[in-house]
Order: C-alpha cells, then sequence, then structure tokens
C-alpha cells in the first residue's frame, strides 16, 4: 500500500506519464454483429444465438444502430472521422472468444486525433485521443474451484475502444479524464457507462522519468481497473512502485499487471515475451464501414451542447462559479432543467440565483426522495414562477423556501399557494408602521433599553415581533427602516 | 435429354432436375418413389463409391412424403418438389449430422440450416444426405476427407477430384438429381470436370455463404452439380440471390437462368488466354480444340488474347487461403462442439484437442496462415496478396473489353489415381486453371467436352464478366450439346432399376 504523503515528495523529482484505454459499452438493443439481445444479469448464456456462440458457418452483419452511437462520442471529441474504417480480426485462444478471433479495428480505426477536456480545478484541460475504435465485447469466464464456467451473454456486446495519448501527466487528471469520458457518454446517452457492470473499463499504461528528461520510461500496462477509486488508487500505487524500483538501481520489466482491488496491488500477469502475437488482419466477412454525409449531419443536428462548453458558458454567459457550473455539468438533465429555467425566467441576470435555487432546495429535496431530476415534481417554469416571486419582493426568500416545499410535495403553483395561504410580503409602509407602533407599545422596557441604554442586540427582537405578528410576511428591508425611525436611533 | 425407357442400368437414375420435378409434378411417378429408387441406389452402390457421409433416409423420405401430399392436395409447389439433391458436408444442416470432412466436427449436429439448405427446402428439393470431401475444403482429391476415400465413378482406381469430390462422383454415378458443392480454388469445376458433371462457381456474393463452414471467406462460394447445363440453371436458380445474412452477399437482380439456355452464340466473343493453354495433357489439349471449333462453327468468334499475372496466382492463392483458413478454423478448440481431448490445462486440452481434431493438410494449412499472418509480415505475404489479386482481376477487366467469355481446360489432366500426388505443391497445382477465377470473384463453370482415349473425361472450363452467369450456361450449353458426353454415364455396377414408371413415361 502507498503511503498517503509518499508520493507529492516523490513527484518532486520523478515525472509520471500515463495513457489510458477505455472500454465503453454502447447501449444498443442488440449486439455488434447479430441480433441476440442485450441485457445485463440474464441468466448465464441465455442471450446467445449462432454467431454468438460461434458455430461454423455463421457470419457477422454489422448493427448500423452502433454507428450511431460511435459516431456521436467520435464527434462530440473532435476526432477525425474515416470515411471508410475497416474491421479487423484480432487472435487468441481463450474460452470466453467463441470465434478464436475478435472483431475490432485496427489499423483504420473509425475515430482518430480528437480530443476530450476535462475539468481539472476549475478550469478546462485537453486530454488528446489516438483512437476510438469500434469491436465486440468477450465473454465472461469464471473459475469455480477446478472448473471454468464460461458465460457468452457479454459476447459481441458493442464496445468502444477509446485510447489517450500517453500524455496524462498525473494520477488527478487520469482520474478526472475517467469522470469527463463517464459524463459525457452518459451525456450523448449512447451508454449507461456503469463501471460496476464492466459497461466502463479502464486499463491504464504508466511510466515514470525524471523530471526534464525527455525520453519515455519502460511501461507496464495495468488491467482490470474496474471503479473510479482503482483508477487513481492503482495508478498511484503502480508509479510509486516503479519510482522504488528506479530509485534502487532497477529496471521497469514491460509487462502486463492486473491491479487487485481487495489486497490494493497489482501482480504481473504476463511479460511482453509471452505477448500475443494478434495476427490482425481485415475480416474478409465485413465490407469496409462507411461514414456518408447523411449520417454525420443527422449525427450533427442532434448532438446536444456538450458538458465542457456549458461549464464554460455557465461561468461567462450566467455568471456562476466554477463550482457551481462543475455541480450542473455532472449531469446532461440537471444542466438541462438549469438551462430552461434560465432560458424562461424573466431577465438575465439571475443565473446565480437560479443555480443556487437548483443545487440546493431542488437537488436537497430530490436526494432526500431519491428522485432523478428528470422525474421532478417541479418545472422548469414552477422554479422560475416562485424565484420572480422572491425577485420581485412579493414574498420573502424565507417564505419562499416555504412555498417550494409546499409546491414540491402538492404540485400546486407558488403564486397560488401565495395567494390562497395570503403571504405575500407587507411593503406597504402605512401597514407596517402601524404594526411596529403596536410592538413597540407592547414592551416598552426592551423599547427603552435598546433606545436609551444602548442595548444593540435588542433591534433583533423587535423585528422577531413584527415577523411574528405577520407570520414572516414582513418585508424584512422596509421593517428594518421603519423600525429604526420608531425606535429613534 | 433422358428416356423413360426401362433398360438397365436404371435411366431414372440419370433423369434431369426438370424431367423428375416435371413427372413427379405431372403424377407419372411419386416423390416418394423417387427417393426410394435413389435410397436403394444409393445403398447398392455407395458403399464402394463413398461418396455420402451420411444418408438421411428418414428426412427424406419425409420430405418426398410432404411433396406427395401436397400434390395431393393441390397445393403450389417449388421448382424443385420432389428433386433427390445431395448437400457437400460443409453445408450446415439443422438437426443433421456436419462434419465438413473433420474429425473435429465429428458428433456436431447443427441447430440451423444454412441459406442454400433453406432454399433447397423452399424450393420442393428432397435432402438424401450429405457428401463427402477434403477435410475444411482443402484439397483437390478428397483424400483428405477424414472418414473415407470418394471413388471416381468412371475409374475406381482414380479420384473424383477435390474438395467436393463426394457431390462430383454423387451426381456422376446417378445417386441423386443434382448436388451442391463449395469452390474457393476450384473445389466445384476441378471434380466436376474429372466426374463428367457440370459445376459452376457462381460470382463472389451471388450466393449467401450463411451456414458454410468457412474455408477461405473471400474466396468461398456455394454452387451447383448437375449432370446437364440446364439443371444447373435451375438449381443456381433456387440459390442465387442476396441474404442480409451475409454482408458479402450482392445484392443485385437474379436473372431467369433457363432463359439464358438458348443453344445460340452466334457473335459470341469467346476468350482464349495463351497462359491457359501451355501445359497439359495432349487428350486436354485436343479436346479443348475441338470444343473452341465447335462454338466457331456455331458462330462464335475467338480471340485469342493474354491475362499476364497468371502464374502469380497459384502463389497469391497459398497465401490468401491459408491465412484465412487459419483464422476461420481457430473457432474449433473443443469448448463448445465437437470432439475435445481433455487435459489438465487449457493450453494442453486445445493443443491435444486440434492435434487429434485436424488432419495433416488442415494442420500445414493452419501453419502456413498463422506464419503469413504474423506480426510484422503481413505486408510482404498476405497484403501483397492482395495487391496481386487486384492486378489478376484487372487482367480480367481487360480481357472483358476485348471478349465476352474465356475458354479454358478446367484442368491439365483428367482425373488422376489414388496417391498420385506425392507432394502437396503437386497437389496445388492441379487447381492451377481454376484459382484465378476465385481471386478475382468471377463466375466459372466447367462443362465435359468428351472423353480421354482411356475413357476419362475432360472438363472445359468458360469464365465470366462479374454476375454475368447467364452467358457461362449460354455458351455452356452450346459446348454440352456440341461435344458433352450425351448419354454415356460412368460404366460403373449397374445398381437396382430406376423406379416403376407410372403410365408408362414419354
Amino acid at each position: 500500500m502507498t503511503e498517503p504523503r509518499e508520493l507529492p515528495a516523490l513527484l518532486e523529482v520523478w515525472e509520471p506519464v500515463i495513457g489510458l484505454e477505455v472500454h465503453v459499452q454502447l447501449a444498443t438493443a442488440s449486439k455488434i454483429f447479430s441480433p441476440s439481445a442485450i441485457a445485463f444479469g440474464a441468466p448465464p448464456n441465455s442471450l446467445t444465438d449462432p454467431l454468438v456462440l460461434g458455430l461454423p458457418g455463421t457470419l457477422p452483419v454489422f448493427n448500423q444502430a452502433v454507428l450511431q452511437l460511435a459516431l456521436k462520442l467520435g464527434i462530440a471529441t473532435s476526432s477525425q472521422i474515416r470515411a471508410k474504417s475497416r474491421f479487423a480480426r484480432k487472435h487468441y485462444f481463450y474460452p470466453d472468444l467463441p470465434k478464436g478471433y475478435q472483431i475490432s479495428q485496427f489499423d483504420e480505426p473509425l475515430c482518430e486525433n480528437g480530443h476530450l477536456d476535462v475539468i481539472i480545478g476549475g478550469a478546462l484541460k485537453r486530454v488528446k485521443l489516438q483512437r476510438i475504435h469500434l469491436e465486440e465485447d468477450a465473454g465472461k469466464t469464471t473459475h469455480v474451484g477446478v472448473s471454468s464456467h464460461v458465460d457468452l451473454n457479454r459476447a459481441g456486446v458493442p464496445l468502444v475502444e477509446v485510447v489517450t495519448a500517453p500524455e496524462i501527466g498525473s494520477v488527478e487528471e487520469a482520474g478526472e479524464f475517467m469522470r469527463s469520458l463517464h459524463r459525457l457518454v452518459r451525456w450523448l446517452e449512447i451508454s449507461e457507462a456503469d463501471m460496476e457492470k464492466g459497461q466502463l473499463r479502464c486499463d491504464a499504461n504508466v511510466s515514470v522519468r525524471l523530471r526534464g528528461e525527455d525520453r519515455l520510461g519502460t511501461r507496464t500496462e495495468l488491467k482490470n481497473i474496474n471503479s473510479f477509486r482503482f483508477v487513481e488508487h492503482a495508478i498511484e500505487s503502480e508509479i510509486v512502485r516503479q519510482i522504488r524500483i528506479l530509485e534502487a538501481g532497477g529496471r521497469i520489466t514491460r509487462e502486463t499487471r492486473l491491479w487487485d482491488a481487495e489486497r490494493g496491488q497489482s501482480q504481473p500477469m504476463r511479460s511482453k515475451e509471452e505477448a500475443n502475437d494478434y495476427r490482425y488482419f481485415p475480416d474478409p466477412d465485413l465490407p469496409p464501414l462507411v461514414v456518408d454525409g447523411a449520417i454525420m449531419g443527422s449525427i450533427l443536428r442532434t448532438l446536444p451542447e456538450l458538458p465542457s462548453v456549458r461549464f464554460d458558458r455557465y461561468q461567462r454567459i450566467h455568471g456562476l462559479t466554477p463550482g457551481d457550473a462543475r455541480t450542473l455539468v455532472s449531469e446532461r438533465a440537471l444542466a438541462d432543467f438549469f438551462d430552461a429555467t434560465a432560458a424562461i425566467h424573466p431577465g438575465d441576470r439571475s443565473g446565480r440565483i437560479i443555480a443556487n435555487w437548483v443545487l440546493t432546495e431542488l437537488l436537497g429535496a430530490l436526494h432526500a426522495g431519491g428522485i432523478p431530476i428528470a422525474r421532478s415534481p417541479i418545472s422548469p417554469a414552477t422554479l422560475s414562477a416562485l424565484i420572480a416571486l422572491v425577485e420581485s419582493g412579493t414574498i420573502s426568500g424565507k417564505i419562499g423556501k416555504e412555498i417550494f416545499e409546499e409546491s414540491y410535495r402538492t404540485g400546486e403553483a407558488p403564486a397560488a399557494i401565495v395567494e390562497r395561504r395570503g403571504l405575500q410580503q407587507i411593503s406597504d409602509t402605512a401597514v407596517l408602521w402601524e404594526i411596529i407602533n403596536r410592538v413597540v407599545a407592547a414592551s416598552p422596557k426592551q423599547a427603552e433599553a435598546y433606545t436609551v441604554g444602548g442595548k444593540d442586540g435588542l433591534f433583533g427582537f423587535f423585528v422577531g415581533a413584527v415577523m411574528k405578528e405577520t407570520q414572516g410576511r414582513a418585508n424584512p428591508v422596509i421593517t428594518s427602516d421603519l423600525l429604526r425611525k420608531r425606535l429613534g436611533r | 435429354m433422358s428416356s423413360a425407357s426401362s433398360a438397365s442400368p436404371g435411366p431414372a437414375a440419370f433423369w434431369s432436375v426438370a424431367d423428375t420435378a416435371r413427372r413427379i409434378a405431372a403424377g407419372e411417378i411419386t416423390a416418394t418413389q423417387v427417393v426410394e429408387a435413389a435410397l436403394a441406389r444409393i445403398q447398392a452402390i455407395d458403399g464402394e463409391l463413398g461418396a455420402f457421409l451420411a444418408v438421411d433416409a428418414e428426412g427424406a423420405r419425409a420430405a418426398a412424403a410432404e411433396v406427395d401430399h401436397r400434390r395431393a392436395a393441390n397445393v403450389p409447389q417449388g421448382p424443385l418438389a420432389g428433386v433427390p439433391i445431395a448437400l457437400k458436408d460443409v453445408l450446415v444442416t439443422r438437426g443433421l449430422a456436419t462434419t465438413a470432412g473433420s474429425k473435429i466436427l465429428h458428433g456436431w449436429v447443427p441447430p440451423y440450416d444454412a441459406h442454400v439448405v433453406g432454399q433447397l427446402r423452399a424450393a420442393g428439393a428432397v435432402i438424401v444426405g450429405k457428401l463427402n470431401c477434403d477435410e475444411f475444403a482443402m484439397g483437390s482429391s478428397t483424400e483428405n476427407s477424414a472418414y473415407q476415400p470418394t471413388r471416381n465413378p468412371w475409374d475406381p482406381s482414380r479420384v473424383p477430384g477435390g474438395s467436393s469430390g463426394g457431390s462430383s462422383a454423387a451426381v456422376a454415378a446417378g445417386l441423386c438429381a443434382a448436388s451442391l458443392g463449395t469452390d474457393t480454388g476450384g473445389s466445384i469445376r476441378q471434380p466436376a470436370a474429372f466426374c463428367g458433371v457440370v459445376g459452376m462457381k457462381p460470382t463472389y456474393g451471388r450466393v449467401s455463404r450463411w451456414g458454410v463452414v468457412a474455408f477461405a471467406s473471400s474466396l468461398d462460394q456455394v454452387g451447383p452439380l448437375t449432370r446437364s447445363v440446364a439443371d444447373a440453371a435451375l438449381v443456381l436458380q433456387a440459390i442465387a440471390g442476396f441474404d442480409p445474412r451475409d454482408s458479402t452477399s450482392l445484392d443485385a437482380p437474379v436473372p431467369v437462368f433457363a432463359d439464358a439456355l438458348t443453344g445460340e452464340v452466334r457473335g459470341l466473343r469467346v476468350g482464349l488466354p495463351q497462359e491457359y493453354f501451355e501445359a497439359m495433357d495432349d487428350d486436354v489439349r485436343a479436346a479443348l480444340a475441338r470444343t473452341a471449333a465447335a462454338l466457331v462453327e456455331r458462330g462464335a468468334e475467338l480471340v485469342d488474347l493474354s491475362l499476364p499475372h497468371t502464374a502469380l496466382a497459384l502463389p497469391a492463392y497459398y497465401l490468401v487461403a491459408p491465412a484465412e483458413a487459419s483464422s476461420n478454423l481457430a473457432r474449433y478448440d473443443g469448448v463448445r462442439y465437437g470432439q475435445r481431448t481433455d487435459a489438465p490445462d487449457l493450453l494442453d486440452m486445445y493443443a491435444r484437442t486440434r492435434g487429434a481434431g485436424f488432419g495433416t493438410e488442415v494442420k500445414r494449412r493452419i501453419m502456413l496462415g498463422t506464419y503469413v499472418l504474423r506480426a510484422g509480415y503481413y505486408d510482404a505475404y498476405y497484403k501483397k496478396a492482395q495487391q496481386v489479386r487486384t492486378l489478376i482481376k484487372r487482367d480480367f477487366d481487360r480481357a472483358f473489353r476485348y471478349c465476352d467469355v474465356l475458354l479454358t481446360p478446367t484442368t491439365p489432366t483428367p482425373a488422376f489415381r489414388f496417391g498420385a500426388k506425392a507432394t502437396p505443391v503437386e497437389m496445388y497445382q492441379a487447381d492451377v486453371f481454376t484459382l484465378s477465377c476465385n481471386l478475382a470473384g468471377l463466375p466459372g463453370i466447367s462443362v465435359p467436352c468428351g472423353l480421354t482415349g482411356d475413357g476419362l473425361p475432360i472438363g472445359a472450363q468458360l469464365l465470366g464478366r462479374p454476375l454475368d452467369e447467364a452467358t457461362l450456361l449460354r455458351a455452356g450449353g452450346v459446348i454440352e450439346a456440341a461435344v458433352g458426353l450425351g448419354d454415356r454415364h460412368p460404366p460403373g455396377p449397374p445398381g437396382p432399376p430406376g423406379p416403376p414408371v407410372i403410365g408408362g413415361g414419354g
């Protein structure tokens, strides 16, 4: 295990270089090359057909729905899209790989040279992507005692593999990249990206070098990183392992290591010498994958504004803090809710106030009830109407929160609640003056202690008394004003 | 073409596809009688011949009974209703064991039908059984079958050709009206030539490969073996056409092939590529000369031309085909189906299963293909071979500017004796005239064009433009009429007489 404070000291001398290979399962109804259905948690081998089983004579037919989803990611990462990409066979023997090869893409991938902007410390940092290619998932092997069980339900599930340039310079950046990619694929609605279900999986290539050094050190590949927490933990532990070896005068072996989350360390899986020769060649059963202008056009027309763009816009146009902007873009439905509210709301200076209501009152209530934002009982129009009541001084902020709760609970319109319960703020000076006179007259000792005795703390007592008298409806600013006049200081 | 006389050896055994279907439709004979006669003939002759790996008597009887039942009920039937057809054992058949001639698939019963099998069933054909072939269609003599040799009906000391040797022998010996084979480098046309039958390899993509146990995916194609060109047209009609389950299937209109058989070749430009007339037996050369002359007599025009990259076809083929085969055969790992040889660990299980399950030639090609595809050598071998394919294709494109079909011998020699090809390379050279057609994806047909002095059949090959099977059938029909075998059938054992003919026939 890594000592928590060990890494920062080591990183003054050493620089880590990280590249990530992330597999994302695409949320299609059927598999990438066959009509077999896809579902998580189905009984073993129930989601198969002759092709998925690799039976003799079966042939793959590409599921065009996969292309739509992959292109969304390609375009969202500003990748170059190949008009003609190619599927290739990648050969290795394993019981959960029914054909003895995986259909993947090799030297002609769908997407190249893209980038993903990740939010680090309130600013955007650009991570370059070497490629995004399509491939089929393998099945799953579990070892029980001396026997092994193969489940081919996952075999043939469509994947995109996103490969970053080996330019990620810190553990934090690697973790943020994973979170940003996770957010993006959910934002684009191309994957559920649930790491626990294996819908998002990460392999990391890690090397270290002395700061100022140009050449890359020998890298190792970490496999089986299957939670966000482990991404950072596994990479950090590997960086420390490598630095320790190098500082002791040793050399790094180029190898693949398997991350063991339970023990919090990685174990060598295979060395470069044992590495598979995948014998890639273009799959003769599949024609080139063609992307024409019509497909590109249809995707460009329907592509949502990206989270990194909104993060920027929320700060520039709506004046939000980086923290609020970041929270809003953590989920597309949440950001959409904010945008819908801001679009309805009169004027364009209320961004911060709207964000505040969305992030505090609304999210608080939703979280408490375990309700997703998409099923919020309060609509953007309702929230805007409520905020407008506060902004116009019709009700106080405090009453506003009460009305929010009631409207959230009952669905009644805020204005109707105000009307029915008579909660309009009292700003009429004549009315307030009369109430203040009554309150002061009722507490002569306190009035004297304040006015003559100089007990400043008693001012709050009178404000409270006025609020009590008006059930909180008194306009607090006007009330304070009038109270000072009445009490003479 | 056949007469309905009841003379030995049973002319019904040699009835054409069209004739059989017509007689059944007309009620001259029942489908059940036809299939019983075929089963009896298989029973009598095939012990010696070795064409069948499995005879599905039960399935065939049920299918025939269904045809008879439908006829009695006046339900419209397909064009092949009641016609007994057998299948090369690389075609997957639901509920009927499929071995591809290999031990490794021993005992595997497929849960689905190949596209072509479904098409034949839909047309009313009666599937009588599965036919022997070289293991995974790798070979030119059917000697590589893991199960049995198949003899040439014209001379039992000789091979029937390969890899569709069971398909050619069964049709030549009159055990079925037609068969299907597959052709990756000549595996339909070469055995057809050796057995004196018609064999057609359609354009790549014309017939779906769904359910064809893959040998070399970019070359494999299914086609008919029949006793006449007209029959080839009928069977091709039933199996050709777009299939969305095969991504390499061509979505092109399918003409009525029977309409192509006009008997007319006036003005047809027949190309004679000089590279195909360099080395061959004298008998073959003479038969081809007679064939060319017959075409000229009927108004065709001969064009001498050159396909300069022909010599590269054999080496290119033996890079592409083994490379794809090594990949396609990776799935035979003993995990899910077929034979497994158990071992204490996984790698050992793979090695023992594949070691015991595959024969020598298959192993040779897997090793060759694995070598060809290894990292760093792809460009030098597979990619280079694909570039050669492009050159070969261009040769043909250019040739077809000057001619409409190409005429060549199908093979340089007639059928050879068992064990005659001592080395693999000698065996590979038996396919020298048929490989280019697969590399270029063109249609080709072999039509009998006479016998050698020893009474062995000789085949003339026609190659055509992509999707132009019609012209091949037209010219093939003329060759058949002019220099074909006529009513000559293999001398072989007579076998039982044909089925009784209701109403005397005609």
